[in-house]
């Protein structure tokens, strides 16, 4: 993870071995964020694995927190996912228990 | 009282956030634009709790192998990311490395070495880890031996004007069956129900006539996807939205029936009202949106053909060496696992 930017608002991090999985549903996380003026990634070649992920922030919120936000909130989301997903895949006897 | 262009444009607001749109000829509201600020009056922020209540899933299918799952209440950049990671990071075993002692057969070392590699194995791979990198040899927790060892010899006892290759010879055709697990170092002691072999025994490798052999050591190792295609655990595993078909207007005798015709089977239904045949929607789910009805102009502007934007229904099909459900549950997993990472990073290097 690298982060280079004017001022602590605006913060382009560079995330290596990573591609459409994970940029695109951080996106969609931090986009959800209203502190959030602007949130968008790229892939800078095929080639290479890595995405340029930039987050600019309205007002003086310092961009790494909205990226922390969004990854934990993506976790959330993984793991509500997850909880739920087991739950259904048990028999109809065990679903009452959760 | 609501003025009506007030009341049209709450409508039309709705749809754009809830439905995609098939027109004629493109596709409408394709983007996710419920992001705080672009819509007044609704509250779009990011709500664990809200989310959690309005999501659920629900299992239709688990069969043979195939998985058929709807999962309501997520967005686009998540579902295909589980998508993504079940075909690509979900990891497997598969033949890595093929030592040929001897191959006198027709077929090349290479192609041999490919189709080896393409048989999926049944080896649960949360059992074993990745190869380190530059490691030639393979240690026990890493890699799977196998022996593919097998010749082909002439049957004395065959008929002499036969020509059927199957009484002629013995061994002519070189099926997965014949490979066999070879316990490397304290495997045997590891795994001693396990059964290590190709998930199907029918899978047909090369052929072989008298006085051809192939002797050949495989090493499987643990791989993703993304390295290789035969890593992917998954036959396919696909998504498609839940379509939503609304009649603009009632669709009566004649019209009715080709609409009907319009459509997959069981999507609409034909009821008798009132002694006219008046056409209803029966089960959206079924169709496949081949968009037939643009081709009758009578019938394209009674119909509006969209998707509901959160629902997807999953179809996930195992090659056979996870259970489908346990693959999701992983690619759930590996998703989580890629967040973890990226959490840790931001705490332990500083930021300039």
């Amino acid at each position: 993870v690298q982060a280079d930017g004017t001022d602590g608002n605006c913060v382009t991090f560079v995330l290596h071995d990573e591609d459409h999985t994970l940029g695109n549903s951080l996106r969609y996380m931090v986009m959800k964020n209203p502190d959030v003026e602007f949130c968008g990634y790229c892939i800078t070649h095929p080639s290479e694995s890595k995405i340029n992920f930039r987050i600019q922030t309205r007002g003086s919120l310092p961009a790494v927190e909205p990226f922390r936000k969004g990854l934990n909130d993506l976790m959330g989301v993984c793991q509500h996912v997850l909880d739920t997903f087991e739950v259904r895949l048990l028999p109809e006897e065990l679903r009452g228990l959760f | 009282f609501r003025l009506p262009v007030a009341m049209a444009a709450e409508r039309s607001a709705a749809e754009m956030r809830e439905r995609v749109v098939l027109g004629e000829f493109g596709v409408r509201n394709v983007h996710t634009t419920d992001f705080p600020g672009n819509y007044p009056g609704y509250d779009d922020a990011w709500d664990p709790r809200r989310f959690e209540e309005e999501f659920r899933v629900d299992v239709v299918r688990e069969e043979d192998g195939v998985l058929e799952f709807d999962m309501v209440g997520i967005d686009a950049a998540v579902a295909n990311a589980f998508r993504r990671i079940l075909l690509a990071e979900v990891p497997t075993m598969a033949v890595e490395k093929v030592f040929v002692y001897n191959n006198t057969s027709i077929v090349q070392d290479e192609i041999l070495a490919h189709r080896l590699g393409l048989v999926p194995i049944r080896a649960d791979p949360r059992l074993f880890e990745y190869r380190n990198q530059g490691d030639e040899e393979g240690t026990e927790i890493d890699t799977l031996q196998f022996q593919l060892k097998i010749k082909c010899s002439r049957n004395p006892q065959a008929a002499r004007e036969s020509s059927d290759p199957n009484e002629l010879y013995f061994n002519h055709k070189v099926y997965s069956k014949h490979m066999t697990w070879v316990p490397l170092g304290n495997q045997a002691d590891l795994f001693p129900d396990a059964d290590f072999r190709p998930v199907h025994d029918d899978i047909l490798i090369a052929l072989l006539r008298p006085g051809q052999e192939i002797d050949v050591l495989m090493h499987c190792v643990k791989g993703v996807g993304k390295d290789h295609a035969k890593f992917s655990p998954v036959a396919t595993a696909s998504y498609r939205l839940l379509p939503d078909i609304t009649l603009l207007q009632p669709v009566e005798d004649e019209a009715a029936e080709t609409l009907q015709k319009c459509f997959s089977p069981g999507v609409i239904e034909i009821q008798n009202v009132k002694g006219k045949k008046v056409a209803r929607v029966a089960n959206a789910r079924l169709d496949t949106f081949s968009r037939e009805v643009f081709r009758h102009e009578g019938l394209k502007n009674l119909v509006r053909l969209a998707r509901v934007r959160n629902h997807y229904i999953f179809s996930v099909e195992s090659t056979g060496i996870l259970p489908p459900d346990v693959l999701v549950t992983e690619a759930i997993k590996i998703l989580m696992g890629k967040c973890q990472r990226f959490l840790n990073e931001l705490d332990t290097v500083p930021m300039e």
